[in-house]
């Protein structure tokens, strides 16, 4: 199948509900393997780092979450754009999942910041420009559900979303530059978050497996809302109320 | 669809449409002033709050200033459209301009006139209730100045995508606050580098830079969220 | 031969999950006059808000010529006169009618100067009337154009609508009010009927109906 069909087939959520099954199955078996991997890894086997002894481990749950964050933030944009200009249903689908995601990542990376503030540094909140980064990008997103929430009917909240998606992304890179230079200019390099290019790779391949473990639980849990949300969406349809009946699509 | 009956060139439209804004702000002069009083009462608070101090005052002078700026500009974004929506002069406009950026640009610009300009020409005021260095003076009057398009433009797509929505007015600070940032801290930023003597001129481009930005795409976002916010 | 002005074909619309018409099929040509009819909810505002191209969800094609959408809301600015207001529209959408005419037209000559809030809601109706003559526009989508004005003013639309088609115009309405033009096709949309002729005796039987309903509310008044 040549790009330009898949694409085309894209359009259809049925047939995306028809193959998207397995894909579950086999993120999520991926994400519970590296996750466990990984976790076990960096919490009993990798080596206590020198300054910060062990509490230096909630990383490997608070970087994940983070890029996890951001990258959910980038499929949002681009899943709005698609919505916007080629008016495709599953777009709007992916728009609508990947939000409580995203929130909850970012929820979870500012909370283990906190928690690994706190013992690091003394304070369980400093306004270093990662943490202000990543507080605004809640933001962006309770401003997105929020936004779908009011608008009553659905097809115009997902166009809606669509458009606060678009420009959030396009200020994305803006906002993190600004604060960026705003917050390092009066605290200097204080907190310098850098990890993997001063970490030994006992400690950075762990997080790595994290993070992968992190993007295939991201799949799993894309895929599986999908499918909810087609079934939602598509109750009315012939092909629903068969699979509804028992039968096969 | 509307098979290309031509309306007026572009120039006419958008003098056509400023005309009809302004006109229509100037019959509701109280009502559009409303965001500058806040402006200064949020002051008056802010300096009673500090016990009149001067050091503290002016020492967050360009935040206070900046902030409130942002804060009272949310407050007339929120009728930007509204009344036209209401009326049902937004349906129509949206079903006969061709092209269609031309008289929001217009009513952009009728509405930066209300606020960002007319903030920026009273912030001697504000510079001076808050102990404002008077050398710093020059520096808020340009921040305010290329900041305040920026702040404009961005507002405008936050309200025409709840002007439909019952209390869209909260919604609204949520949705467009986080996207200011960036304005709010090149802009405080020069400030506060312009009081302590330093060269500002990065500042000011970066805020031109994002106007810029804002003025390229803007248009096209309030369009395309207008045309979703009709749908009824 | 006369160019339609308006065609659907296969036109079908869900909102808010439920099904508000499907596969409508309708062509309008020049000097025709089609009357929508239905209850509250049926979709007739939908439907011609499709037409007008604001309602973007829709299965099926519609195509137009240059349309005039005249929706629930009047489409005046409050604070400004009559004339500044059209004006507006005549820049948007120029025409050939003058002002001063046009007003007079609709029975509001001399209003020119006053501002569209000290009118009541039938003269803000009439100026919004006068707006379509302003314009210069082959169809016409009106959404119940006869709510809040007297019984000359409706008589002065129904006037306004049989000119228009007369002058090769088209105008699709939605009214609760019977049009009672000669030759206006008909279509109800809670039946889901595609449109037909209106036959003198249905007209003659809706406005019976009509008028039994009114002499009812005014009954209830009366107590």
């Amino acid at each position: 199948m040549t790009l330009k069909e898949f694409w085309h087939r894209l359009g259809s959520p049925r047939w995306f509900y028809q193959i998207s099954g397995p894909f579950g199955w086999v993120f999520g078996s991926l994400a519970m393997a590296l996750l466990v991997i990984g976790t076990y890894w960096g919490l009993a086997v990798a080596p206590p780092d020198y300054q910060q002894g062990n509490s230096f481990r909630i990383i490997y749950v608070h970087v994940p979450s983070a890029i996890l964050a951001q990258s959910a933030y980038m499929l949002m944009g681009a899943a709005g754009l698609v919505l916007l200009v080629w008016r495709m249903k599953l777009a709007d689908m992916v728009l609508a999942a990947t939000v409580p995601f995203g929130m909850s990542m970012t929820a979870l990376a500012l909370f283990t910041g906190a928690v690994w503030g706190k013992p690091t540094w003394g304070a369980w909140w400093v306004w270093d420009a990662r943490t202000t980064s990543m507080l605004v990008l809640l933001f962006l997103y309770i401003g997105l559900y929020a936004l779908r929430q009011a608008v009553p009917r659905q097809e115009a909240a997902g166009r809606a979303c669509a458009v606060l998606a678009v420009v959030g992304v396009v200020n994305i890179p803006i906002i993190k530059y600004s604060v960026d230079w705003w917050l390092t200019l009066h605290q200097g390099a204080t907190f310098k978050l850098t990890e993997s290019p001063s970490m030994p790779p006992e400690m950075w391949l762990p997080l790595l497996v994290n993070v992968l473990g992190f993007y295939c639980f991201f799949g799993a849990n894309l895929v599986g809302r999908l499918r909810l949300e087609i079934l939602r969406r598509e109750h009315g349809t012939a092909w629903v109320q068969e699979l509804m009946a028992g039968g096969r699509t | 669809m509307n098979g290309g009956l031509a309306t007026a060139k572009p120039g006419t439209l958008f003098i056509a449409q400023l005309r009809r804004e302004l006109t229509s702000t100037l019959r509701s002069l109280a009502e559009a002033l409303n965001p500058l009083v806040f402006l200064f009462l949020a002051i008056t608070l802010f300096a009673l709050g500090a016990g009149g101090d001067p050091e503290t005052l002016g020492a967050y002078a360009p935040a206070i200033i900046w902030v409130l700026v942002l804060l009272a500009n949310q407050l007339s974004l929120e009728a930007m459209f509204r009344r036209d929506f209401e009326d049902g002069t937004l349906e129509q406009l949206l079903l006969l301009a061709r092209p269609l950026f031309i008289p929001i640009l217009a009513k952009v610009c009728a509405q930066w006139c209300v606020t960002g300009l007319a903030m920026t020409l009273l912030s001697p005021i504000a510079a001076m209730m808050l102990y404002l260095p008077l050398d710093a003076l020059g520096v808020t009057m340009l921040t305010l100045l290329t900041g305040s398009p920026a702040i404009t433009l961005i507002g405008a797509v936050g309200a025409a995508l709840t002007v439909g929505l019952r209390r869209g007015g909260v919604l609204l600070a949520l949705l467009v606050l986080p996207l200011f940032v960036p304005t709010l801290i090149f802009g405080a930023g020069a400030i506060m580098q312009a009081v302590a003597g330093m060269g500002t001129s990065a500042q000011i481009y970066w805020l031109m830079a994002i106007s810029m930005l804002s003025l390229t795409i803007g248009p096209f976002a309030v369009q395309a969220a207008l045309r979703i916010s009709l749908e009824q | 031969m006369s160019q339609f002005l308006l065609r659907l074909e296969h036109l079908s619309c869900t909102r808010d999950g439920r099904s508000l018409f499907g596969d409508l099929d309708l062509t309008l040509s020049q000097g025709e006059c089609l009357e929508l009819r239905g209850p509250n909810g049926s979709g007739k505002s939908t439907l011609l808000r499709a037409i007008a191209g604001l309602y973007p969800d829709i299965q099926g094609t519609i195509s137009t010529s240059d349309c005039l959408y005249w929706g629930h809301r009047l489409g005046l600015n409050g604070l400004l006169t009559a004339e500044e207001n059209l004006r507006w529209y005549q820049t948007l959408q120029p025409g050939t009618v003058d002002l001063a005419a046009a007003l007079a037209r609709v029975g509001m000559r001399g209003y020119e100067r006053v501002p569209c809030h000290r009118m009541s809601a039938g003269q803000q109706r009439r100026i919004a009337l006068a707006r379509l003559l302003v314009c210069d526009s082959t169809l016409w989508l009106l959404d119940e154009p006869f709510t809040a004005l007297d019984s000359q003013g409706q008589e002065m639309a129904r006037q306004l609508i049989f000119e228009h088609v007369q002058r090769d115009g088209a105008v699709v309405c939605a009214t609760h009010q019977p049009l009672a033009l000669e030759g206006a096709r008909l279509m109800d949309l809670a039946a889901g009927q595609n449109p037909g002729p209106a036959s003198p005796e249905a007209i003659m039987a809706l406005e019976k109906e009509v008028a039994k309903k009114e002499a009812e509310d005014h009954g209830v008044h009366e107590r």
